[in-house]
């Protein structure tokens, strides 16, 4: 049973609400519906976590269900699949992007594995939640963009919202879910705001959504990317040009379906990530849409993205990052007739 | 004191003089924007690095973690050179790539700060060994917190350093937190020397207060190293004043707790010892003080002439042989700035 087959809880009076306070909200209701559910990582009891997701969880919940961590990222991720095995659904932090490293194998070697290596006898229903990506100032391993780590790896599913109501809703459907999930949070959005009531339901977590339709480009982003999609767009209609944006959502799986109708309406697109291009996931969309779609395409399609160097000082950021600008320089280099 | 032995401790409160008027001035930039990223201050510990360092010789190497500003200072990488770094510019000790959780200076055998925790020991284990295999009698201070010893990388290369005997010098710096874990909340075992111990390594603890102590269990100990008796630990039990890094609501500790801790500033603790035994007259005193602010003015002055690297050679440097060249041979994916 998944989330959307439930019934529908009343909804409360809506507040204006950032991502980092969704998340936070998504995790109470929680794990005030389901006793099972235990968080647990670096500092998120008292101190609420680096970013506050997990902020007065510690006091409502008690030490049994949220408890800090050692420094010990390996121990936490294999923590989390022993107490999954038994039923319980964890939710776990890595504190930054890169701190997850140190957890790799964990991630790699079993919770990704289990389930097949089981033949399904054993489920994971945990999530792992990691703060990812740049635009903070941050300088490298505060600002890494490591999905194509987790998207190389079958038996993960890998999603990323962009806004506080597809942040509650996919992360309460994240939490119920039977198979673990790589929750990929942007960090330059942690502080976006909108007006949410509660217990938001957006589309299900593992479908891609139009946020803006358009005729001529697809313009493909997640996480922190949208935002940057939906600005080019604004600005292309000025030169003519009508961009529609997809907001993926999940990575892995990979909504064939939305994207490719949208590929092959507008027979354009471009794949806008943070992340360096070399065997980036970009290039997995790419191949993926050329590969369904190809006669339906006039252009090859793009990859907007990070430069393939490690992540640079916060002063140099915005020319590291994609940009309207080189978003839009870039479609120019297609032949347009 | 002695004439000789009250010469040296002046030196000592310098040096750590030194490492605190930097990073306060450090703070005051970070706030004004001029420094930004993640950082880190060492300000309360001073007496670890100040009392390590002194007793290494040139030829000996530094590893150390994100709070190093000290350490770099102290090793003799320039106040300069580290300032302008933070700024992000190309002047600084890493051309502006590092930043203050990196720094990195090969000229003083200064190999790194690690903006991951446990980062540095295994990286500390390699140059030790390398020291060994090619018969040279040198020392590797190897700093970290007490935080990294919950790390796997911590045990490993515990392990490697005794079974290889390699002249390791661990420097556990114990300011009794993580970020906002405590020790006691953290570790099963709080008492860090007797982990090293459990690895046959011999380890003591030392009031990281008092850098007069410091210096002298790191003399010895690093002496033993250098004469091929093996790793030694130092568990140098001391404390941070201020937050974990520049944003924390030290939620984690009581007011009262950091203020019995200030009481021991080992700048003041070491300042009235001297005062107290006549051997620091107020005009010695200013000229000290003169001498540190001078050299963290210069520093500002320096970083604040520096500039940023040239955004098109952001992509020089990730390979050895293929500098100036990108993965990428379409020109849309160079890194450029953007007609404005
Ligand atoms: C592998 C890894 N996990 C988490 C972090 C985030 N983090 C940075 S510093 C820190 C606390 C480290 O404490 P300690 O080792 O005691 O050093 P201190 O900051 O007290 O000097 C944490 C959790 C990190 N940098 N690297
Ligand atoms: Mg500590």
């Amino acid at each position: 049973m998944t989330l959307h087959d439930t019934a529908p809880t009343p909804l409360r009076a809506p507040v204006t609400l950032t991502m980092a306070a969704a998340l936070n909200a998504a995790i109470q209701d929680a794990m005030r519906d389901d006793p099972t559910v235990v968080l647990f990582g670096e500092d998120v009891g008292p101190l609420g976590g680096v970013f506050r997701v997990t902020d007065g969880l510690y006091a409502e919940f008690g030490e049994s269900r949220v408890s800090d961590s050692p420094l010990a990222e390996s121990g936490i991720v294999g923590t989390a699949i022993g107490m999954a095995m038994y039923g319980l659904r964890p939710v776990v932090e890595m504190q930054f992007d890169a701190f997850s490293y140190p957890a790799f194998e964990q991630i790699v070697s079993h919770v990704a594995k289990m389930r097949n290596r089981t033949r399904g006898r054993v489920q994971l229903p945990l999530v792992i939640r990691i703060p990812y990506a740049g635009d903070i100032g941050g300088v490298e391993h505060h600002s890494d963009s490591s999905e194509a780590y987790w998207t190389a790896t079958p038996g993960l599913t890998v999603v990323s919202p962009s806004n506080p109501a597809d942040a509650y809703s996919m992360l309460r459907e994240a939490i119920t879910s039977d198979d673990p999930v790589i929750f990929l949070e942007p960090k330059s959005r942690y502080w976006a705001k909108a007006e949410l009531s509660l217990p938001v339901r957006t589309a299900p977590m593992n479908t891609a959504a139009v946020l803006r339709e358009g005729t001529d480009v697809t313009l493909i982003a997640y996480g922190p990317t949208v935002k940057t999609a939906l600005a080019t767009a604004e600005l292309a209609v000025a030169e003519g040009l009508s961009i529609e944006v997809i907001d993926l959502r999940s990575l892995s799986p990979f909504d064939d379906e939305t994207v490719g109708a949208s590929v092959r309406k507008t027979s354009r697109a471009a794949v806008l990530h943070e992340a360096a291009q070399f065997g980036g996931y970009g290039a997995e969309v790419a191949a993926r849409l050329t590969e369904r779609n190809f006669f339906h395409l006039a252009a090859p399609i793009l990859r907007i993205t990070g430069f393939d160097i490690p992540y640079p000082s916060p002063k140099l950021e915005e020319y590291f990052l994609p940009t309207p600008d080189r978003i839009l320089a870039a479609l120019g280099t297609w032949e347009w007739n | 004191m002695n004439a000789e032995r009250a010469e040296h401790a002046r030196g000592l409160l310098h040096q750590m003089l030194r490492v605190r008027r930097f990073e306060e001035k450090c703070v005051e930039l970070y706030s004004a924007a001029k420094i930004r990223g993640f950082m880190h201050v060492y300000i309360g510990e001073e007496a670890v690095a100040a009392g390590v360092l002194a007793t290494l010789e040139p030829e000996d190497a530094v590893v150390a973690t994100y709070r190093e500003h000290g350490h770099a200072l102290l090793r003799g990488v320039p106040a300069g050179a580290i300032l302008a770094e933070m700024y992000g510019f190309e002047q600084g000790c890493c051309r502006g790539r590092g930043g203050s959780m990196h720094l990195f200076d090969a000229a003083t055998r200064f190999f790194g700060g690690n903006a991951i925790v446990a980062g540095g020991l295994p990286l500390a284990i390699g140059l030790a060994l390398a020291d060994k295999m090619a018969g040279r009698s040198r020392v590797t201070a190897c700093f970290f917190g007490e935080g990294a010893v919950a790390e796997g990388a911590f045990h490993e290369s515990l392990n490697l350093a005794a079974l290889w005997r390699l002249p390791v010098l661990f420097c556990c710096e114990n300011n009794l937190y993580a970020m906002g874990t405590a020790l006691a909340r953290s570790e099963s075992q709080t008492d860090i020397a007797l982990k090293a111990a459990a690895y046959e390594i011999p380890a003591w603890p030392v009031d990281g207060m008092d850098v007069l102590a410091v210096e002298e269990a790191a003399r010895r100990a690093g002496a033993a190293v250098r004469g091929g008796a093996g790793p030694h630990f130092l568990e140098l039990r001391t404390y941070r004043f201020r937050a974990h890094s520049m944003y924390d609501p030290e939620r984690y500790r009581e007011k009262a707790e950091v203020a019995q801790w200030l009481e021991r500033d080992p700048i003041d603790l070491l300042r009235a010892t001297l005062e107290a035994a006549g051997d620091l007259p107020e005009p010695t005193w200013a000229e000290v003080q003169a001498s540190v602010d001078a050299e963290v003015q210069a520093a500002v002055a320096f970083a604040e002439a520096g500039t940023l690297e040239p955004v098109e050679e952001l992509t020089r440097h990730v390979y050895t042989d293929r500098d100036d060249t990108d993965r990428d041979d379409t020109e849309r994916n160079r890194p450029k700035r953007m007609p404005t």
